[in-house]
């Protein structure tokens, strides 16, 4: 039998609608590899495989009694930020404890609804808050990629690492995942995987463990723009519990997939063209422009003119809205408690010692722009720098329907290699947080490996409630590309 | 702006954070490194901006109506607690 596990989630369906296997089969295949891949890769902090099992049998009593729903029997990996019911969910930060949700995300009961299980948690930055996965308190994913035959271990990215290393080695067919500034696209962009992070407010943030409210947005890793729109489905919609959920109709994702571009325009923007951006991820760019005006896109430049301020904004606008969602973690009611003299003391000491380096810095960069005092000069001036973000790209997409720029400045580096300075960390989501700043959907594909061997990503922008063109687009490059390239399982 | 050791102190106090002493120094660097590679927003002309505070357009959020949807569940409530008895949360004394 073929190897199940190396199946793209829309021929594992197909398989299971054929019954050339069983959910239990398939189950089992990706049980096998996470207990042979995850001591090396650390992808998942939690394998939940009685509940599986379970899941699985079900499932394929449901798809016998042709009860199938449109995952149905499909495992997936869930980012440890999503509650589960009855399974352990951290963050990956040592304030919550052993802390078990009693209830469930609306993004995995949707796909769970729609018949898919789930094979465990996954590994992240603490509070989805790094580029690296390096700040878990699991200890940081290792890249099921290498560069050539050098066995220097590496980054899958950040925040989503598990999430974009368990999809790239083949431990789940696909992957929940989470984006506030990039979490999606640059571990996706990393390990050779598709993700996309769809407009604010497609996905219901009700259950997810929040970060910075105005920019988390939940969305798919997969191993195709297909899969990932068939994910995406499924997880999306409104729902009353998020207020910011939106009330828009779900348009079929899967049907955008393939969809021509001919005689659609592509804007290619004038600032993403940063300093000292390596020849390869150029060249890379050049030649998704290329693809795109051979399937008979138009090309445009355009001006983002505020994109070399997105970052600087986003670490005002980020780590204040994190301040703020973090100070429900006093130890009264959840996750571990430290106690000291005095109910400052215990607050105090229970924050210190439950939060990471990381938590904590912003934490306090958070709380200093949000102080009296500073307010007016730092928080409100990034809220009006971000409305001039907002205006560029509305600005842009008069005249373009898709934007095409690079997903990322670089290649995966090495763990450790950029932990000594937050700034330079911080420079991973130039490309990718401008799209969280406005809203607007995008997707990372792979479209290249560089000369070490690593995969490089593009990123397709779109309009608000536009994935369709986004999805249109993505598949093109996609063609074209024709990316086949996997990680050489070193762990086996 | 350069952050002093005297701000840091007392942003932790406000955020609730202790901070070993030793982390205060380093502490007072690393953010004032963050805030001096923020400082260039102020280049940026926000004459007449409105503040974006949210990146949903259009009309205001909704307002759900005003019932219990869910709850009369203490057990379930309380299940995470470090300390419960009774049906109540236990927390360290508040008023001396």
């Amino acid at each position: 039998m073929t190897d199940l596990t190396a199946l793209t989630l829309a021929a594992a369906l197909d398989g299971l609608e054929k019954k050339a296997f069983s959910s239990a089969e398939l189950t089992e295949a990706f049980l096998g590899a996470i207990a042979q891949a995850n001591p090396a890769l650390n992808a998942y902090v939690t394998v939940t495989a009685d509940h599986a099992r379970a899941q699985a049998k079900a499932s394929d009593a449901k798809r016998a009694a042709g009860k199938a729903g449109p995952l149905e029997g499909a495992p997936l990996g869930i980012k440890d930020l999503f509650c589960t019911e009855g399974v352990r969910t951290t963050a990956c930060s040592n304030i919550l404890g052993e802390f078990t949700p009693t209830y469930e995300s609306t993004v995995t009961a949707n796909l769970f609804r729609d018949g898919a299980l789930m094979l465990g948690k996954l590994n992240l930055d603490e509070f989805a808050m790094g580029s690296s996965n390096e700040t878990s308190r699991f200890g940081p994913v290792v890249s099921p990629w290498r560069r050539g035959n050098d066995d220097a271990k590496l980054t899958p990215g950040g925040s989503s690492g598990g999430s974009a290393a368990a999809v790239s080695a083949d431990l789940c067919l696909g992957a929940t995942a989470t984006d506030t500034g990039g979490s999606i696209r640059q571990p996706a962009a990393f390990t050779g995987t598709v993700g996309i992070k769809p407009t604010y407010g497609r996905c219901s943030r009700w259950g997810i463990v929040a970060f910075a409210s105005s920019l988390d947005q939940a969305g798919p890793i997969a191993k195709t723009v297909e899969d990932s729109a068939m994910l995406l489905q499924s997880m999306a919609g409104h729902d009353p519990k998020d207020s910011t959920s939106l009330p828009a109709a779900l348009p079929d994702f899967r049907a955008a997939c393939g969809k021509s571009v001919k005689g659609m325009t592509i804007g290619v923007p004038d600032e993403y063209r940063v300093d000292a951006m390596p020849a390869e991820i150029q060249a890379l760019w050049d030649q998704g422009v290329a693809w795109l005006k051979d399937a008979g896109a138009n090309i445009k430049r355009v001006s983002l003119k505020h994109t070399k301020y997105a970052l600087p904004t986003y670490y005002i606008v980020a780590p204040a809205e994190a301040s703020s969602n973090l100070a429900r973690y006093d130890g009264m009611r959840y996750g571990a408690r430290v106690s000291g003299k005095d109910l400052t003391q215990t607050y105090e000491q229970t924050r210190a010692s439950g939060f990471g380096a990381e938590v904590q810095r912003r934490i306090l960069i958070g709380t200093y722009v949000l102080s009296a005092g500073y307010y007016d000069a730092y928080y409100l001036r990034a809220q009006k720098v971000r409305a001039r973000i907002a205006e560029d790209f509305r600005l842009a997409f008069e005249e373009v329907d898709a934007i095409l720029t690079p997903a990322t400045p670089s290649a995966a580096f090495a763990l450790g290699e950029k932990s000594g300075d937050p700034v330079e960390m911080y420079l991973n989501d130039i490309f990718t947080v401008t799209a969280n700043l406005a809203g607007l959907p995008g997707l990372a594909l792979p479209a290249a490996l560089d000369a070490q061997g690593l995969p490089l990503g593009l990123q397709v922008i779109g309009r608000a409630l536009d994935e369709e063109s986004v999805f249109a687009v993505s598949s093109a490059i996609e063609k074209a590309a024709a990316f086949k390239a996997r990680p050489g399982k070193w762990w086996v | 702006m350069s952050i002093d050791e005297k701000t840091v102190r007392k942003v932790a106090r406000l955020a609730r954070l202790a901070l070993p002493e030793e982390r205060v120094a380093p502490m007072a660097q690393e953010m004032s490194a963050i805030l001096a590679w923020i400082e260039q927003l102020n280049e940026v002309d926000v004459e007449g901006v409105e503040p974006m505070t949210s990146a949903v357009e259009g009309p205001a959020l909704p307002m759900r109506a005003d019932l219990v949807t869910e709850g009369d569940d203490p057990a379930r409530v309380l299940k995470n607690a470090p300390k419960s008895e009774d049906g109540f949360f236990v927390v360290p004394k508040v008023v001396e």
